[in-house]
């Protein structure tokens, strides 16, 4: 592997453990404060449990975004100075916006919010949490923005051969961005939905299995009371409202992703429609969507491919909205980029070693076409989940069956791998380019870079690898700890973000205030904290 | 004279400043968690001073960084890569810190609370001394050939303004921690932390006042000088106030020091970004690492809008957290029993 190679392999890395994090951060944030919203309004104790225990969870989950996102903007300069130096006009307003305008709001309103229990009035305390989660979703918008313009570059002229913003309005209106915001956000609600109904389903399982809650004769259940802190029928509500809430989002959130998804598709098929037929491995023009095809399709050989299943017109409609319409292969797209934009690298020391290779206009198709399906199979089989999970839970609870929390707690993973599938294809679909070619008149002619001209020509192999090597193992270790420390809490229950519940006896909590001096009352000098590291 | 490229060389400074003025303190509490705390109440006393606003703080550190790549994307893009290495060590050290925070409390035993103790301190004394010692280099030049690339090798940016700098900047924030614990602990926490700011205070500040010097000696103006000199004044007045037990104009003495100091070694590296050592020509200054003027209008626009909002809210934030903290108010460690566990122990009838 070359410095390219390894840059790339980092980039990837860090992006996808990185937006492992982040989604659960937006979409749990989402979840917790509407929950907490509703305890506001309702005073209703189980709504104060559900924001104590989903709130942990996000706080465990949320630093893990904050640590690794440090490295997403350091490593533009350090491994891809290059391309910061082309770009920097145009890419570094949205990254430096991102952390004027959402980062300091998120991180100071989210560190009220964890320690303020008690020095805020509940309203106020309540806002913290509503802008902080606004914060987040300002930082999505941002860094999307950011994005989008290497999907499709707007806004700018070419000035001394780099781009030059001259039109602000463009570049933060860019339509790619504006249908990949809430494709995003879609997706991070979709995380948050699976993880509540897992994790849901997994205590209301537990309930029946300890014989806490049991099955009446009329087919109901009836909630129970064990003699143990936590465990009483405020905690059944608990999880019965959480997984009805999950399975509501994950649904919600699939259409969403559906629909902007559809957007989102064609748009591609206008700005990068190598991208597009790359997804569908599509060889040569045509109408018909492939639900399977065999052969190599990582093969640069396209003879090599066979549509087993192909319904005919659905890749129009997905391109045009019609069934008729031939959208282009890969075979006329690669004459029509190889005139646009040369068959070899120019010979320029930029590109170092690759200085006049053969450009492979063609992304790795195994991944863009398998991708693709990924993020659409697993997205649909989380909402498909929901679905089942709120017809089985109609009598009150869960099913008695191990295998089927085994199955509903391995769901959680669904979502997180459709968002992980969805940003490799579309990352790996714009190579060999960084910032992709979109030329006239959905975008501007000849602004574009090749990824190869775009690592530190300064850095060596050795140093990149050294940090992949050590970021991956940062990352590896921490991963283990971050879900050892959620399977922890999630164990434990409600009692584990609670621990004035243990204190208290079993049905004297129904009406928890938060900590002793009650809301909005600033405690005497001699309270402990409400919330201590 | 460019305005605006002029404009957000001050503003990348003024970034850079309240970036260690208020990371500093968190960044040197870090750092006594192993040097000064004595059991297990006293770490977390310290922690809990800055828990809820470490976090606000570190993105001064990511806005200095965004704000240098939009405004100066070539002074950006070479300092990072010239610096590959040590940014690498910087960024795991932030990441454990981070991380440590969170984590440390989340299981009550001394050897998880001890691995996570060396990750706050460890990572708190690597990440002052990464961030001081890239300071130090872009006011005194790396190695960059005409490209802006760094000449030399993964270790060529190694000089003794590095070691100067990293030193300046961990000895810094661990005197500007001594005097945010006077000011926010109550109990024999704030009286050694007093009695250590006073001892340590001439010593701690020798390396910045070096690095400053240097800056001087290179490339220094009138006013930069004199800005040394007042700045001795507010150190020795620091001093003073520290002496005579008064906290808060002990830590806004020392707030000042930096804010000259600082100044007087940005000031004095104007209009130069990032110099070559091997060619002044080559130098990155405002003029030849800047964006358009219409990005950087852009950017002062929102600047203008969001850098006194986010004054305002963290200001807000020490407001509400004002409250000294003592041995007194540390709840006991976050123990419980999981439901599941208890159920083994709860009698069954």
């Amino acid at each position: 592997m070359d410095a390219l190679e390894i840059a790339r392999w980092q980039f990837g890395i860090t992006t996808v453990y990185h937006f492992m994090m982040v989604p659960l951060t937006i979409g749990l944030g989402l979840v917790v404060a509407v929950i907490q919203t509703i305890w506001y309004r309702t005073g209703k104790p189980e709504y104060l449990r559900m924001t104590k225990f989903w709130g942990k969870l996000f706080l465990i989950n949320f630093i893990m975004g904050v640590a690794t996102g440090i490295v997403q903007e350091f490593q533009f300069g350090m491994a891809w100075s290059e391309y910061s130096r082309f770009v920097g006009d145009v890419f570094g307003a949205p990254l430096a916006l991102e952390a004027l305008l959402a980062f300091f709001v998120e991180s100071t309103f989210l560190g009220l919010w964890i320690f303020g229990w008690k020095q805020l009035k509940r309203g106020v305390h309540l806002a913290c949490l509503w802008i902080a989660v606004v914060g987040s979703v300002f930082s999505a918008y941002f860094i999307i923005v950011a994005n989008s313009w290497m999907q499709h570059p707007v806004g700018v002229e070419m000035i001394n051969g780099r781009p030059v913003m001259t039109d602000a309005w463009a570049v933060f209106t860019n339509n790619t961005a504006l249908v990949a915001v809430p494709h995003t956000l879609f997706g991070a609600l979709a995380v948050a939905g699976g993880f509540l109904l897992g994790i849901a389903w997994y205590h209301l399982w537990r309930r029946r299995h300890d014989g806490i809650d049991t099955m009446g004769k009329d087919g109901k259940v009836i909630p129970g009371e064990a003699d143990i802190p936590g465990r009483d029928r405020a905690d059944y509500k608990v999880w019965i409202t959480s997984l009805r809430i999950g399975a509501v989002v994950a649904m919600i959130s699939f259409a969403g992703t559906a629909l902007t998804g559809d957007l989102q598709g064609k748009l591609m098929f206008e700005q990068q429609p190598m991208k597009m037929a790359a997804a569908e491995a599509a060889c040569h023009d045509g109408t018909g969507f492939s639900v399977l095809s065999v052969g190599n399709v990582g093969s640069k050989n396209c003879d090599e491919i066979v549509a087993v299943i192909e319904v005919p017109g659905i890749l129009s409609f997905l391109a045009k909205g019609d069934f008729t319409t031939e959208v282009k292969g890969v075979n006329s797209l690669l004459d029509q980029y190889k005139a646009d934009y040369g068959t070899h690298l120019p010979d320029n020391p930029i590109y170092g070693d690759r200085a006049g290779q053969e450009i492979e206009y063609v992304p790795v198709m195994e991944v863009t076409y398998w991708g693709f399906r990924m993020m659409i199979g697993f997205g649909g089989l989380a909402a498909l989940a929901a679905l089942v999970a709120l017809w089985a839970t109609r009598k009150g609870t869960v099913p008695a069956s191990r295998g089927l929390m085994r199955l509903a707690v391995v769901g959680i993973m669904a979502p997180f791998g459709a968002n992980a599938a969805g940003w490799i294809f579309t990352e790996m679909g714009r190579q060999p380019f960084v910032v992709a070619p979109n030329p006239d008149p959905s975008g501007i002619d000849q602004v574009f870079m090749f990824t190869a001209a775009a690592v530190s020509p300064g850095v060596s192999a050795g140093e990149l690898l050294t940090s992949l090597v050590v970021l991956t193992a940062v990352y590896a270790v921490l991963l283990v700890v971050e879900v050892k420390l959620l399977v922890k809490y999630i164990r434990g229950g409600v009692v584990s973000a609670m621990p004035e519940l243990a204190h208290a006896p079993v049905g004297e909590n129904e009406d928890a205030t938060p900590g002793p001096g009650g809301p909005g009352k600033p405690g005497g000098s001699d309270d402990v904290l409400a919330f201590a590291y | 004279m460019e305005l605006l490229p002029t404009i957000w060389f001050i503003a990348i400074a003024v970034l850079w400043t309240g970036y260690l003025f208020l990371e500093g303190f968190d960044l040197g509490v870090g750092m006594l968690m192993k040097l000064f705390a004595r059991n297990n109440t006293e770490r977390r006393v310290l922690l809990n001073t800055i828990g809820p606003v470490w976090d606000g703080n570190e993105v001064w550190l990511l806005t200095a960084g965004g704000a240098t790549f939009a405004a100066f994307p070539l002074w950006y893009a070479s300092l990072f890569s010239a610096l590959y290495l040590p940014l690498l060590l910087v960024l795991v050290a932030l990441i454990f810190r981070a991380v440590a925070f969170e984590y440390r409390g989340k299981v009550d035993t001394d050897s998880w609370r001890a691995v996570w103790d060396w990750a706050i301190a460890a990572g708190s004394l690597v990440a002052a001394f990464g961030v001081g010692a890239a300071l130090a280099l872009t006011t005194t030049g790396l190695p960059l050939n005409a490209n802006g690339d760094r000449e030399g090798g993964p270790f060529a940016w190694f000089s003794g303004y590095a070691v100067l700098g990293g030193l300046a900047v961990v000895c810094f924030s661990l005197l500007h921690a001594l005097a945010f614990l006077a000011l926010k602990t109550d109990g024999d926490v704030r009286h050694r932390a007093r009695n250590w700011f006073v001892r340590l205070l001439p010593v701690l500040l020798l390396p910045i006042a070096g690095w400053a010097i240097s800056v001087q000696l290179l490339s220094g103006e009138a006013w930069t000088i004199v800005a040394v000199a007042a700045a001795v004044v507010a150190a020795v007045f620091a001093w003073q106030f520290g002496r005579n037990g008064l906290e808060g104009k002990a830590f806004l003495s020392l707030g000042v020091f930096l804010l000259l100091g600082s100044a007087s070694i940005f000031g004095a590296a104007f209009p130069v970004v990032l110099p070559s050592t091997l060619n002044a020509d080559f130098n990155l200054t405002i003029s030849n690492a800047s964006s358009s003027d219409y990005t950087l209008g852009l950017m002062t626009i929102v600047a203008c809008v969001g850098l006194p909002l986010v004054l305002a809210y963290q200001a807000w934030t020490y407001w509400v957290f004002r409250r000294r903290v003592s041995a007194a108010h540390i709840p006991e460690a976050h123990s419980f029993l999981p439901a599941i566990a208890a159920r083994a122990l709860a009698p069954k009838d």
